[in-house]
């Protein structure tokens, strides 16, 4: 573990929604090109967590939180810190897929072109190399202008991965990407997300403890607010430190 | 789409190959000590054994893992299942040409006028044997399994054979008692080899087929 950059450092973090202490003193090194996965039963705060990492709380009232998130050595809480351009480099897919009502290109390209790039060759270069790395260009290819919506759900969700990284991304965080999907549809997104790990870090919040041992590196089990364990997938899905991690992966939990 | 999956397992079988090769090459070599009153080649066997026992538990490693993360099922359980347990003989099989490399070391230092007796007809057989072993397990080749299982008598046989063979040695010549017991070791190593080397072939054809054999187990259930 001591060789690998860390890419999100986590410190001290507690998280409230309005009196209700949401998360608490939680700390963690993020490893870079790792997948990370926060499992835990529902309420226990992995979902919060993994949305403190590019702020999306801030946009829920009555929220607070201290403590720091530091992503490549800039705390990400700091006041001057432009939460666009954190977002742009922290890139967000949601469990639910959720295309704009737009063709496959336009969907691609929408975060781009708000970034200011308008030349159609650099806009198309982008397109296809999102598509590509989302491993959905052999399915479109042929027909860019098709609606986001008629694809299928597992389609959709890799539109959703290529508009994410068409911003280039450091840091894709996943809350349960594969939820809504049948079994071939997951195991696309699964692998595709063994793949996405080349280029970027990974952190994704999940329900299936299967998935979560079969596509992460580390993993990280939250109850209550806490942190109850954290360490290597290999090393939580066969010899978990903790008797209440043993008790939820083995589902003899409560 | 390929799962990384199919690649981790492929890498875990590979690693069975590389071992199963580790252990067909120590064997080799254990008898060629054994029939060539080779010293150094016996201490080479008993040398190289840890490296083998470093493989067993890298394997085993690796089948733990792919049970924990990847939830295998089908063949691919079947496998991996087959795997752990090949793994496990080919441990013993090596532990056995130790063995066999010692008896060469004690026979090199005891006087070599006595014959060999079926030795060298059990280790052609073993031999042979395992080598069809690892090859019906690289190729999955059920049918090649099938005929390692069939050979493992003519083994039991010769080894049946050996002690009354070695009685009348000892008894002709009482000199020759310790190069006959020594004999007498190394038979029944072979014969523990030839064993293991079945149940290597008995898993491949579980895995391939999806069928049990060790035991008699068909048979056995229909006398039921």
């Amino acid at each position: 573990m001591n060789e690998l950059k860390t890419k999100i450092r986590v410190e001290n973090f507690n998280f409230y929604y309005d009196k209700k202490h949401a998360l608490k003193n939680i700390s963690m090194n993020v490893p870079e090109h790792r997948v990370t996965a926060l499992i835990g039963p529902s309420g226990c705060g992995k979902s919060t967590f993994l949305r403190s990492l590019n702020r999306m709380n801030d946009l829920i009232e009555h929220t607070r939180c201290d403590g720091t998130v530091v992503v490549d050595n800039v705390n990400i809480y700091d006041e001057a810190i432009d939460v666009v351009e954190l977002r742009k480099k922290v890139g967000m897919i949601f469990q639910r897929s959720n295309p704009f009502p737009k063709s496959i290109y336009d969907n691609v390209a929408y975060g781009p072109r708000i970034n200011n790039i308008k030349e159609k060759k650099q806009l198309d270069e982008i397109v296809e190399r999102s598509l590509i790395r989302a491993a959905l260009w052999d399915e479109v290819k042929d027909d860019l202008s098709k609606s986001g919506l008629a694809l299928s759900g597992g389609q959709q969700q890799r539109l959703c991965i290529a508009r994410a990284v068409a911003v280039d991304p450091e840091i894709l965080l996943m809350d349960e990407p594969a939820s809504a999907l049948d079994p071939l549809a997951t195991t696309k997104i699964e692998e595709l997300i063994h793949e996405l790990k080349e280029k970027y870090t990974i952190v994704i919040v999940t329900h299936n403890m299967q998935q979560a041992a079969r596509v992460s590196d580390f993993t990280a089990f939250f109850y209550m607010g806490e942190q109850i364990e954290f360490d290597e997938t290999k090393k939580i899905f066969t010899m978990p430190g903790k008797k209440q991690t043993e008790d939820y992966i083995t589902g003899r939990f409560g | 789409m390929e799962r990384h999956f199919q690649r981790d397992l492929e890498h875990l079988k590979s690693n069975v190959i590389k071992m199963g090769s580790m252990v067909e090459q120590n064997l080799t070599d254990a008898l060629e000590a054994v029939l060539k009153n080779d010293a150094v080649l016996a201490s080479k066997v008993i040398s190289s054994d840890g490296k083998i026992n470093q493989f067993e538990i890298e394997i085993d490693n690796g089948v733990v893992d792919l049970l924990a993360l990847q939830q295998p099922v089908a063949s691919d359980l079947r496998l991996i299942l087959a795997i752990q347990k090949i793994n496990n003989d080919l441990e013993r099989i090596g532990d056995h040409a130790v063995n066999i490399a010692e008896s060469a070391f004690r026979l090199v230092e005891t006087p070599q006028d006595e014959p060999l007796l079926e030795i060298p007809n059990m280790s052609n057989i073993a031999k042979e044997m395992f080598q069809q072993a690892l090859d019906a397990f690289i190729h999955l080749n059920a049918q090649l399994a099938q005929s390692v299982l069939e050979s493992d008598d003519r083994i039991d046989a010769l080894n049946r054979g050996m002690n009354a063979q070695v009685v009348r040695m000892i008894k002709k010549d009482p000199k020759s008692i310790e190069g006959g017991l020594e004999l007498l070791r190394i038979s029944r190593n072979l014969e523990r080899v030839a064993d293991l080397t079945t149940n290597i072939a008995e898993e491949v054809i579980f895995h391939t087929q999806a069928r049990i054999v060790k035991h008699h187990a068909a048979e056995e259930k229909q006398k039921q």
